[in-house]
């Protein structure tokens, strides 16, 4: 009984994470176009409401191509394990007061280490291929996810000395009064930073930048597999969102909103995760694309100190 | 057999089975894959043993950085020749010997083996009140500082040679 309880709570909140995923992308599409003073989709249903279920739609049915010289296995099952990194961390994502699929103790090292799966389907995905665009997009790409998860960990050790715990829900009960934002404000910064490089972002989109590299690893996918790429992007967006709405900015906590009521948590989280989300499309329609040794120094010269210098400076104000 | 037993069966065999397909694979690439499969395998067992800070760590450094690291290098070297050459030609016999007779010991070892009950103060018990995560931080900064301290000097001299190395000019 318990086990087919849990197995209908993980399946509504894929059902209902899978819908997001659809509509984020109309969602960027939307926002982008008024930023740039253009309507976005307009053709299919009012103001283009329908437009993800149709290109889903037509990239089902497109013809799944398979260059002969790539290496078929490989080119199968990297973008699965992008889909599967991406969609399984939501399991400990405290959507709601109390309410996460799992409540595990290592809640905050869970999700490094499903991101750190996650970008095996980037660099499989760009060698299998045999092209040279993929395979470079795919090489930028492990070099970049390498040097900006460490900065991306260490930004999240202040969270995890301020709260003395690892579990996103505790972390989520410890700012019931105060968000960690202004305390952590340096650490702040610098995940957001990350986050953004971590999932391959613009203005950190090297490994698909599409004026050197036409579309980096993903250039030989198309239909359906290219799809999941696309699915394990936005996947990764909502994530660091709701990471950075849970370790920054008090999660569900927020006054209760009239009509909704004991619901308002969950109404707050979602909230600030579109607003989180918001930004990102913001930075993409605004800053241009980072040089590939800039984006390397820094994360190393200047992200990974910052991080280092914000657990020293929160271990002696614990003390203290 | 229980559960639990099946459980560790499992994961026995299929270790032993990719440990295999690592081995002899023949381009460095798929190795390399099977070995992501054996680590997150590693980690289930960690869990299994209740260490689930350890399982996450495992695939953090492991799969995540050090697997990452291992295809940055072998994709940059492109290693076409040895995905032809012949592999273990001469070796097979004297590895397998050597195999047999350590199987042979492990065999007898594992018949000699008796289960002690739970000794000192970090019984499981101990350890799932507090989390495994709490645990590991606290003895590994009180009672155990010197050897943390005298690993991480080690760590630090590596990343120094490594840097006064890739600095050296070639005249």
């Amino acid at each position: 009984m318990e086990l087919l309880l849990m197995f209908v709570k993980i399946l509504v909140v894929v059902t209902i994470f899978m819908i997001h995923l659809l509509y984020v992308q109309y969602f960027e599409r939307k926002v982008i176009g008024h930023m740039q003073a253009r309507m976005g989709p307009m053709r299919v249903g009012w103001h283009g409401i329908l437009q993800p279920v149709a290109d889903a739609l037509k990239l089902f049915f497109k013809e799944d191509i398979i260059p002969s010289q790539s290496d078929r296995p490989i080119f199968f099952v990297a973008p699965i394990i992008g889909v599967i990194a991406g969609v399984s961390t939501i399991a400990v994502i405290p959507l709601w007061k109390s309410f996460s699929i799992a409540n595990l103790n290592i809640g905050i090292l869970y999700i490094l280490a499903l991101s750190s799966i996650g970008s095996f389907s980037i660099i499989l995905g760009g060698w299998a291929s045999n092209s040279k665009y993929s395979f470079l997009g795919g090489l930028r790409s492990s070099a970049q996810v390498i040097s900006y998860e460490i900065s991306l960990g260490l930004s999240l050790v202040g969270v995890m000395m301020m709260a003395g715990s690892a579990n996103l829900s505790d972390i989520v009960n410890a700012q019931a009064n105060s968000w960690f934002l202004f305390p952590q404000l340096i650490a702040f910064f610098v995940f957001l930073v990350s986050a953004i490089a971590e999932t391959n972002r613009v203005p950190f989109d090297l490994p698909e930048a599409e004026t050197e590299l036409v579309a980096g690893f993903a250039t030989e996918y198309s239909g359906m597999r290219w799809a999941l790429f696309f699915m394990a992007e936005y996947a990764g967006m909502f994530i660091m969102s709701s990471l950075a709405v849970v370790c920054f900015m008090g999660g569900w906590n927020g006054p209760e909103l009239p009509l909704v009521g004991e619901y308002s948590g969950l109404l707050w989280f979602v909230l600030k995760v579109y607003g989180f989300i918001f930004f990102y499309f913001w930075i993409r329609a605004t800053l241009p694309r980072y040089r590939y040794d800039q984006l390397m120094s820094l994360g190393w010269k200047i992200f990974i100190p910052l991080a280092l210098l914000n657990v020293i400076v929160t271990g002696f104000l614990r003390v203290l | 057999m229980t559960l639990p037993q099946l459980f560790f069966a499992y994961f026995a065999l299929s270790m032993t089975v990719l440990s295999l397909l690592i081995v002899t694979r023949k381009n460095p690439v798929h190795s390399v894959i099977w070995m992501l499969v054996l680590f997150i395998h590693i980690a289930a067992l960690y869990l299994f043993l209740n260490a689930e800070f350890l399982a996450a760590i495992q695939i953090i450094i492991y799969a995540g950085a050090i697997l990452v690291l291992f295809l940055f290098v072998i994709m940059l070297l492109n290693l076409k020749r040895e995905e032809t050459a012949q592999k273990y030609q001469s070796q097979w016999p004297i590895s397998m010997g050597i195999a047999l007779v350590f199987a042979i010991f492990m065999t007898m070892i594992v018949g000699k083996i008796t289960v002690m009950p739970a000794l000192g103060e970090y019984s499981v018990e101990a350890i799932k009140a507090e989390g495994s995560m709490m645990t590991i931080g606290k003895v590994l900064y009180t009672r155990y500082l010197l050897p943390f301290e005298i690993a991480s000097l080690v760590l630090l001299v590596a990343i120094i040679g490594a840097v006064v190395l890739a600095k050296q000019r070639v005249e």
